[in-house]
């Protein structure tokens, strides 16, 4: 698998996710500039990590969202390459209109950092076939306005359309249906608010969190 | 000179907190008056903040050398070597007096200066930690500076994608006016790459790079350098607001520059601004600097040469560049979206040569800023009056242990802090092997075996009480918590935080501690690396705890060989190492039972400290212990309720102990503060060699009893079901937080 990172002005998970990804894959993970448009033809996998792109001003993603890089990961999305975001990547993908709903502050008005029990509701994705479907696993949220929110009808949708990924079972922020990651219409994009690069060796608590990346290596080659 | 003929009264020298004393020696100094812009130059340079003029003769006396010792007190942080070529950068520093005054910013800014200064260094920020000191709970203020306090610190620190990994947190209505927020970073450097302050290379370009200058934070330096009194919120203007958005793309941005090696000399703007960077740097260089302000990226209009001189606007940092490398490290900085602008050259002439839209605002000698001329004082002090031992008949026995225990545990001093580190990322990074809530923190130094293992403590009552014994126990209290998860502790970094140094009996307590800190150090082989001091912690004249926080660095050969406070297994056995006399002065149960506080904290015996620490910590090491916990501030009773409740969730584990025989006062053997102790849990085969290996060892140890069960026994004394334990724990934050503000 050939895997690329974005890394925006504050993005503070791209190490972790290139790490992550190195760990399971053995292959070095390329790192893509927010300011480039030229993103390489072969890539199996675009992240888009966690952090504080443009230090969340104006709205979570929203200005990471109009970089000039995105333009391209748009483009490759459509056509069918996989994008995982997770935490602040996954704000992105839902202010680019690749992934539904969108983001309120946590419920509780605090940042919240800790391991959150999680549900993995489909494991016929790319993303997460190394999983049993209704498999519960731990892996921290760590988020300020992680509290994803969408109208009814698309919410019914989602479920309608077994587009939720995973679910809290200890709803952190407020996440309405508390649903903790969802899929795009096919299934190639998913975003998610839970981190799990931070759970893939054993140093660092468990591996919980490796199997979505093992699932991607897997299922892309 | 041309600028600014406006005449110096004694007025505005007093209101730039300079002494007659001193500005006669300003006069001495310059053989003239000084202008405004230079007065105001002196006024931050020879503050308390910068010049260190009341502690300096005795901040000189600590250790400060080891082995592992590559810079020591004097760099922007601390430098120790952590082998294979790896050094760990690291310093604390306070931001009290903002905090007090806007706890969101005042917070937030001290976590952004401290990581500058460490990544000035040429180090990655890895772990942070805090040491934070409030009022009384109930205290009409401390809500409101807990929830913005916290929340700087969360802010800016889990925007800049640096994990907070462990603190700590005291409340004591001597803080009421004056509350204490010390932040700590550590770094990861290679030991060839570190890039230190002294401007060289006559013609070298001196370059600005970071965020632009505005009015903010004008004479901060002098603000933390002043008592406060009932009208300190109208100082509101002069504390900085941070931007950590701006701080995480100067941090990339300069660590991708120093990865070359255009970098001459670098120093971060911190207080005192573009000032005392430049000063130091030219002071530390025996250079001169030739700056010019028109060049200098500014935020606002019509700004004057005193305010941008003495501006604390953050994210920025000053550094000299080699000849002829502007270009690349322009196009860097460009990258990254800051301003890079030239604002002057180094000099031969050990002036510093201010210039603003063409004319000489400024032209001082440096050395009459910096080291050599600026005032230093052997202030008057007396020892603090030790105080009488508190014997056990003196305090009585608590009539239901088990309901004291309780109490205790929801306390103020000894609940669960998770309500504030769940705010901070203590994850990103990934390295974070143990969070807050342990003894230490233990950080993965990332892509090898080894760890850092870091803390940050100290028990301002005892300081109070006994300032040797307290500096002391302070010292050894972080080399007790790194030792507890298997590391071997290498040097520590100390914010000294203290009353006004004006009134003997403060300054008294800052030589004691210092005296004590010092001790420690020897004995345990354990030197100061970094520090920093905040002195005029006082309100209307009532002054702090004298509180020197100590931040403690250990290291883990192989992150595989660790212990945590959890038990794990039923069936372990709980062993106490360390003696045990029943020391119940200066308590938590002293003090929050019985009301009792004029009695001497326990002495620290530091050879025993040593002996009973080296024990535990070979025996981390071999993989035979991997349940540890040092006992601090509650006693044995509470430090085995914290294991017990640290157990896993899914599967308690409590623990039954019966006292051991011949205790004459138990309630003096559950609740004293003896230092020097450890409670560690194994299984049985492993149990009966430890003691056997301590008996010959000459440490002392007592077996107490199993782990296991699902509840906390302590003989016919204690029985409490660990549930229940946890919610008293859990509550006391939510409980304050979520309370009507009075």
């Amino acid at each position: 698998m050939k895997a690329a990172v974005v890394v925006f002005p504050a993005s503070n998970c791209d190490r972790d996710a290139a790490t992550a990804l190195e760990f399971v894959t053995g292959k070095k993970t390329q790192m893509l500039w927010h300011g480039d448009t030229d993103v390489p033809a072969d890539l199996d996998l675009i992240v888009l990590p966690g952090g504080f792109s443009y230090g969340d001003y104006l709205r979570c993603g929203a200005m990471a969202a109009r970089s000039p890089i995105m333009q391209t990961v748009v483009e490759r999305a459509k056509a069918g390459t996989p994008i995982l975001g997770i935490c602040n990547g996954w704000q992105i993908l839902a202010e680019c209109g690749l992934l539904p709903g969108g983001f309120l502050r946590n419920a509780g008005l605090k940042f919240v950092n800790r391991p959150v029990a999680i549900r993995v509701e489909d494991s016929q994705s790319i993303f997460t076939n190394r999983y049993e479907a209704g498999e519960e696993i731990s892996i921290p949220v760590a988020n300020g306005e992680g509290n994803f929110f969408a109208d009814d009808a698309t919410l019914d949708r989602l479920e309608g359309e077994g587009r939720v990924a995973v679910r809290y079972l200890d709803n952190p922020n407020g996440s309405i249906r508390n649903i903790a990651g969802v899929f795009n219409e096919t299934k190639t994009i998913m975003g998610m608010m839970p981190h799990p690069e931070r759970h893939v060796d054993d140093i660092a608590f468990n591996q919980t969190g490796r199997r979505f990346f093992e699932s991607l290596a897997g299922a892309v080659g | 000179m041309t600028a600014t003929t406006s005449e110096i009264t004694p007025e505005i020298v007093a209101q730039h907190g300079l002494s007659p004393d001193e500005y006669a020696k300003i006069l001495q100094l310059l053989n003239r008056a000084p202008n405004l812009t230079e007065l105001g130059i002196f006024s931050v340079m020879w503050s308390e903040h910068c010049s260190y003029k009341s502690t300096r003769v005795w901040l000189k006396t600590l250790p400060t050398t080891g082995p592992c010792v590559i810079h020591g007190p004097g760099e922007n942080a601390g430098v120790i070597d952590i082998g294979d070529g790896d050094a760990c950068i690291f310093k604390m520093e306070s931001h009290n007096h903002p905090s007090f005054i806007e706890p969101y910013q005042g917070a937030a800014t001290g976590v952004g200066g401290i990581m500058r200064d460490v990544f000035t260094m040429g180090a990655r920020p890895v772990a942070m930690l805090n040491a934070l000191r409030f009022g009384q709970p109930d205290h009409p203020k401390t809500k409101h500076l807990v929830s913005g306090v916290v929340a700087g610190i969360g802010g800016y620190g889990n925007c800049m994608g640096v994990p907070t990994v462990a603190g700590e947190v005291n409340f004591d209505p001597s803080y009421n006016g004056n509350i204490l927020v010390n932040a700590m970073c550590v770094g990861l450097a290679r030991q060839d790459k570190i890039f230190l302050s002294a401007a060289s290379g006559i013609g070298n370009p001196v370059v600005y790079v970071g965020s632009k200058t505005g009015r903010d934070g004008i004479h901060g330096a002098t603000m933390a350098s002043a008592e406060f009194d009932d009208d300190s919120e109208e100082k509101r203007p002069t504390v900085q607001v941070g931007d950590p958005f701006v701080e995480k793309l100067l941090l990339e941005a300069c660590l991708e520059l120093m990865a070359s090696d255009a970098i001459v000399a670098i120093q971060d703007m911190g207080a005192a601004g573009l000032t005392s960077s430049s000063a130091e740097m030219a002071s530390k260089g025996d250079a001169g600097l030739e700056l010019d302000l028109d060049a200098v990226p500014q935020r606002e209009e019509n700004m004057t040469a005193y305010e941008m001189l003495l501006s604390e606007s953050q994210e920025r940092m000053l550094m000299i560049l080699k000849p002829g490398r502007e270009p690349e490290a322009k196009k860097i900085f460009d990258k990254w979206g800051l301003d890079f602008a030239i604002i002057g050259r180094v000099t031969d002439t050990k002036r510093m040569v201010v210039k603003h839209k063409g004319e000489v605002m400024a032209d001082l000698p440096v050395s009459a800023l910096a080291d050599e001329e600026a005032p230093r004082y052997t202030r008057p002090w007396v020892a603090t009056p030790k105080k009488p031992v508190l014997e056990a008949a003196d305090c009585p026995a608590p009539e239901d242990y088990s309901a004291t225990l309780l109490q205790m545990l929801g306390s103020a001093d000894l609940a669960s802090r998770r309500w504030i580190w769940e705010q901070y990322d203590s994850t990103v990074m990934n390295d974070t092997a143990q969070g807050p809530g342990g003894d230490a923190a233990v950080v993965r130094v990332h892509g090898t075996k080894k760890a850092l293992a870091v803390t940050a403590d100290c028990t301002p009552r005892y300081v109070f009480a006994d300032p040797i014994e307290g500096g002391k126990q302070a010292v050894a209290e972080t080399w007790r918590n790194i030792t507890a998860v298997g590391g071997t502790p290498l040097a520590y970094t100390d914010n000294m935080n203290f009353g006004n140094p004006q009134k003997p009996e403060i300054m008294g307590q800052f030589v004691g501690a210092v005296q004590g800190l010092s001790e420690a150090g020897i004995a345990l082989g354990y030197p100061v690396v970094s520090g920093n001091c905040s002195l005029y912690n006082e309100t209307n004249g009532q002054g702090i705890l004298p509180t020197p926080a100590i931040g403690g660095v250990g290291l883990l050969k192989d992150i595989t060989k660790t212990a945590s406070i959890g038990l794990k297994r039923w069936g372990d056995q709980v062993i106490l190492i360390g003696e045990t006399k029943g020391w119940l002065g200066q308590s938590i149960y002293a003090r929050d039972i019985h009301g009792l506080t004029g009695n001497a904290p326990p002495p620290v015996d530091l050879a025993a400290e040593k002996r009973n620490g080296d024990f535990v910590r070979a025996r981390i090491e071999s993989g035979a212990l991997d349940t540890v916990h040092d006992l601090a501030d509650g006693g044995l009773i509470i430090a085995l309720a914290e294991m017990i409740m640290a157990s896993n969730p899914a599967d308690d584990v409590g623990s039954q102990i019966d006292l051991p025989e011949g205790i004459a006062d138990p309630h003096a053997f559950l609740f004293g503060e003896d230092q020097g102790r450890y409670l560690v849990a194994c299984p049985e085969d492993v149990s009966l060699q430890l003691l056997a290996d301590a008996k010959a060892a000459g440490v002392p140890a007592l077996r107490l009893g199993p782990a296991g069960g699902r509840h906390y026994r302590i003989g016919d004394m204690v029985w409490l079901d660990i549930p229940e334990m946890r919610a008293a724990n859990a509550a006391f934050f939510p409980n304050l937080m979520a309370a009507p503000l009075n």
